[in-house]
């Protein structure tokens, strides 16, 4: 066993816990505690077992599963789509369109990890029409939930008591004049009837757990989750393989920081010439509000108060048109911020307490509870798009107009010029491809001349504008400045500042932040919030947030950074108690209240966390976010 | 000739299973701002947990040879197809989809279910009905003893253990004092408890091989049923805020607050 370099560093720290768990497994052999899988890694203590999943212990090693089926039923289809997203929906659209358009037969097959269509969305949202103009002209007459145009726009600094407007000038990409607010979910379980009007099967429920491979390295489609694991990683007596779908060319639109999509960029190396992608975390809530205070169409953004100068954040808050009162509101924050005692789930709370929000929410009351992760890298930080057998497509890779704070419509613009080139390569007869997988690398021309790639060019040097000393301020001054005049075309592109796991200051360096209490009118705690996401799992099986080494928490994270996962995660999922035997701390992971919003993938400073999907169906249960 | 009731229970016995499309239960339940009801558009739906080992257990005795045919049947609007795609998935052969729609749908209840199963069990021919024992989001827990009452067929509801002896049902009920083992003579009316089997999952494979299995629909004017409704929802609430308790800190005050409140 190698020693890592960092025993070096916390070799005390070590000794003491070695003697203290040596003392603590001696007491508990001599009263004969209740089993406890203990793994005794490199660090010379014992540690109670968290992980349990496959990825990180092989079955084919597993004494457990010797002698179990492990052969998959396999189907083919043409075309197979990961994620029934906008991305992914329009790309099946599109398809089906371009094939019922030249009348050849075409099977494409979308596969969704969440239990319906749009129960895994979550955004704002503000939605630029013109992707949806293209592919759906006569999306009114179809009935699109588009009932909100944009009437009024605001936009304010925020301090602690005040609120500064700042004008939105014709031509900033804050300007939202021509957009609707919609809310997100709905709109995508529309365009998933679209879709099965069309001819595509929708499998939603069921999860792409795994990417399969031709002989020669092409991607040959995807397997879906197996089903009837245990806890303890063994399988039940209801354990049923997944299925494998195989297809031409398999589509990846999973989101942002996908699972697949990460495992494709190590195989495929995808990511050897962009930046790496940085992150924001967005929550969300639903509020019904006294009808007295009800503005449908208007549209406020705020920066500053309760975040500081240094870190990257803001705030949301429309008024949909949507039969009720009803307001969607949410606060993001950028993931590159230092402090690990910052919460962002708190800040939230914490801001809807600001004189003006309250006044809208007063006497409200609140519906819905969601967080995900979104891109802020843009322009510098798409990674290589195509692959033999694969694309990448929609915020997976990451097309989302930053200081717009929109990727909807990029998003299914890439799904659409995904599905055109797709299209043409697998309906060419006299194609002659090198690999078993398709390889189309003219979806990555037609981007690039596409409106896509001119917009997130204009925009590339707004969001690393804030990594200077004056922060937000600096930021929104350059923004004025070139981005106003000069539409992006200074020559320059500024860089992001590298991963957002790296960024955050040992505690010791960090002031704890002090938050008030929710009051349960406005503010509220975490576990009645993640309660309102309708967020559940089947129990009984193995927690998919899988750590690749079980004693990195308390060793790394919580010795030095206290334990930050416990303030970014939006679910609560992880919680440092007490070990049972006495002293020192354990990490508890409540995988039931995850809601997939992929924070801990990208936030953890160990960078030990890896989210694989859990069985299908499994997670939030939002309507219309 | 043997009444009908007497028949022999052979190779070729049908059985009828009934799956409820009910609001997911990790959903937060929201009401109407009406008061009429609860908020359903949207929101997350599945098969009521019951009815899903009600389905296994259906499914488990014609993988034992015991039955010869499944028949899942779902009374509602277009949507709940998806469930009895669900229970065809699971291993049911064919679907019945019992149109019911609108206000008839919000009205829908076990006496309107059960004529609606005695109905289709006399037009199947069914020798046994498997229900769950109550559903989810009304916990009315009435639907199956409504049908063996209309159908004149013995009873084994909370069943935790079934076993078919030749032409009888040995059933094994859960009951506040125990557990209570009955035999009842076919054709009968069965209702799934918790403990009755673990539900097997609808895998992707089967989703897609049920799509080739058949569903009928039917009208509940076609089997002479009429699913008007003899009650009347008056409004619909939250239950009441939990009030925070307070703490005393000898039996002295205790008393003195009980005095205060008006309890002694």
């Amino acid at each position: 066993m190698t020693v890592p370099h960092c025993y070096h560093k916390h070799r005390i720290t070590l000794i003491h816990m070695t003697r203290r768990c040596i003392r603590a497994l001696k007491a508990v052999r001599a009263e004969h505690v209740a089993p406890q899988v203990y793994s005794t890694r490199w660090s010379s203590s014992t540690v109670p077992r968290i992980t349990t999943h496959y990825t990180v212990y092989p079955r084919d090693k597993d004494p457990r599963w010797e002698g179990m089926e492990m052969e998959r039923f396999a189907d083919e289809a043409d075309v197979v789509i990961v994620g029934g997203g906008p991305a992914g929906l329009s790309a099946a659209i599109r398809l089906k369109q371009l094939a019922n358009q030249h009348e050849k037969e075409l099977r494409v097959c979308v596969v969704e990890k969440a239990s319906q269509i749009g129960a895994h969305t979550l955004s704002g949202a503000c939605l630029e029409p013109t992707a949806l103009n293209e592919l759906i002209p006569d999306w009114k007459e179809r009935g699109a939930p588009l009932n909100t145009p944009v009437t009024e726009d605001k936009f304010a600094i925020l301090t602690e008591k005040y609120r500064i407007p700042v004008p939105i000038l014709p031509g900033l990409p804050m300007n939202n004049h021509g957009n609707y607010l919609v809310r997100l979910g709905h709109f995508v379980r529309w365009l998933g009837e679209q879709a099965e009007e069309l001819g595509v099967e929708l499998y939603p429920g069921y999860a792409a757990a795994e990417v399969l491979f031709h002989e020669d390295g092409s991607v040959k489609g995807i397997a879906t989750n197996d089903v009837g694991i245990g806890k303890d990683g063994s399988p039940k007596d209801v354990f049923e393989r997944g299925m494998e779908l195989h297809a031409k060319v398999t589509l990846f639109g999973e989101g942002c920081h996908g699972h697949l999509a990460k495992q494709l960029y190590k195989q495929f190396n995808l990511r050897e010439n962009c930046e790496p992608q940085t992150y924001a975390i967005g929550l969300k809530e639903l509020w019904v509000i006294d009808e007295k205070k009800w503005r449908p169409g208007r549209t406020e953004h705020s920066v500053g108060w309760p975040l500081n100068r240094n870190t990257y954040g803001g705030s949301f808050l429309y008024h949909l048109n949507e039969g009720e009162p009803l307001v969607a509101l949410g606060f993001v924050v950028g993931l590159d911020y230092t402090n690990p005692y910052l919460s962002p789930f708190r800040e939230f709370q914490r801001w809807k307490h600001h004189p003006s929000i309250m006044s809208t929410l007063e006497g409200g009351n609140r519906i819905a509870y969601g967080a995900r992760a979104l891109n802020e890298g843009g322009f510098q930080s798409i990674p290589k798009l195509t692959f033999p057998g694969g694309m990448l497509i929609g915020c997976s890779p990451g097309f989302m107009n930053v200081p717009k704070i929109k990727g909807t419509h990029t998003a299914m613009k890439s799904g659409m010029l995904a599905a055109e080139t797709a299209f043409s390569k697998i309906t060419d007869e006299n194609l002659q491809s090198e690999t078993a997988g398709l390889y189309i690398p003219e979806y990555k021309e037609a981007l690039e001349k596409s409106w896509i790639w001119k917009e997130l060019y204009a925009v590339r040097n707004i969001r690393p504008s804030f990594h200077n000393y004056f922060g937000l301020y600096g930021g929104m001054l350059y923004t004025g400045i070139f981005y106003w005049f000069l539409r992006g075309k200074e020559p320059w592109t500024l860089k992001h500042n590298g991963l957002d796991s790296a960024q955050l200051k040992p505690a010791k360096d960090c002031a704890p932040i002090e938050y008030p209490k929710p009051d349960g009118k406005i503010s509220f705690d975490l576990l009645s919030s993640v309660a309102l996401s309708g967020t559940n799992h089947e129990h009984d099986q193995p927690p998919h947030l899988t750590l690749k080494d079980d004693s990195v928490p308390v060793a790394q994270n919580l010795a030095i950074y206290d334990g930050p996962e416990q303030r970014f995660c939006p679910a609560g999922v992880y919680e440092y108690v007490p070990l049972e035997t006495g002293d020192g701390m354990r990490l508890q992971i409540n995988a039931q209240n995850c809601v997939h919003c992929k924070t801990c993938d990208i936030k953890d400073p160990s960078q030990n966390i890896n989210w694989v999907v859990p069985e299908g169906s499994g997670g939030p249960a939002y309507n219309g976010m | 000739m043997l009444p009908l009731r007497f028949r022999r229970v052979t190779m070729s016995a049908r059985v009828l299973v009934g799956v409820k499309r009910v609001i997911d239960y990790a959903v937060k339940i929201r009401v109407k701002p009406d008061r009429t009801g609860v908020v359903t558009d949207g929101v997350k739906h599945s098969m009521n947990p019951f009815c899903e080992i009600a389905v296994e257990e259906a499914v488990k005795l014609k993988e034992k040879k015991l039955v010869k045919e499944v028949v899942a049947v779902s009374c509602g609007p277009q949507q709940v197809q998806e469930t009895i795609r669900t229970a065809l998935a699971m291993g049911a052969d064919r679907g019945i989809h019992v149109e019911v729609s609108g206000k008839d749908y919000e009205t829908l209840g076990p006496l309107q279910v059960s004529k609606i199963f005695a109905a289709l069990a006399k037009k199947e021919q069914a020798d046994l009905i498997i229900l769950g024992k109550q559903a989810i989001d009304d916990d009315c827990n009435q639907t199956g003893q409504m049908t063996a009452a209309l159908l004149d067929w013995p009873q084994g509801t909370f069943a935790s253990e079934v076993t078919l002896e030749a032409d009888k049902l040995k059933v094994v009920r859960e009951i506040d004092g125990g557990l209570e083992t009955i035999k009842i003579k076919l054709p009968a009316v069965v209702t799934a408890d918790l403990r009755l089997n673990t539900p097997r999952y609808a895998t992707l494979p089967n989703i897609m091989k049920a799509k080739k299995k058949k569903i009928v629909n039917v009208k509940p004017a076609d089997l002479g049923v009429d699913v008007s409704s003899r009650l009347e929802v008056l409004k619909v609430d939250e239950p009441p805020q939990r009030q925070s308790g307070v703490k005393v800190e000898t039996v002295h005050d205790l008393v003195e607050k009980l005095k205060e409140a008006g309890r002694i």
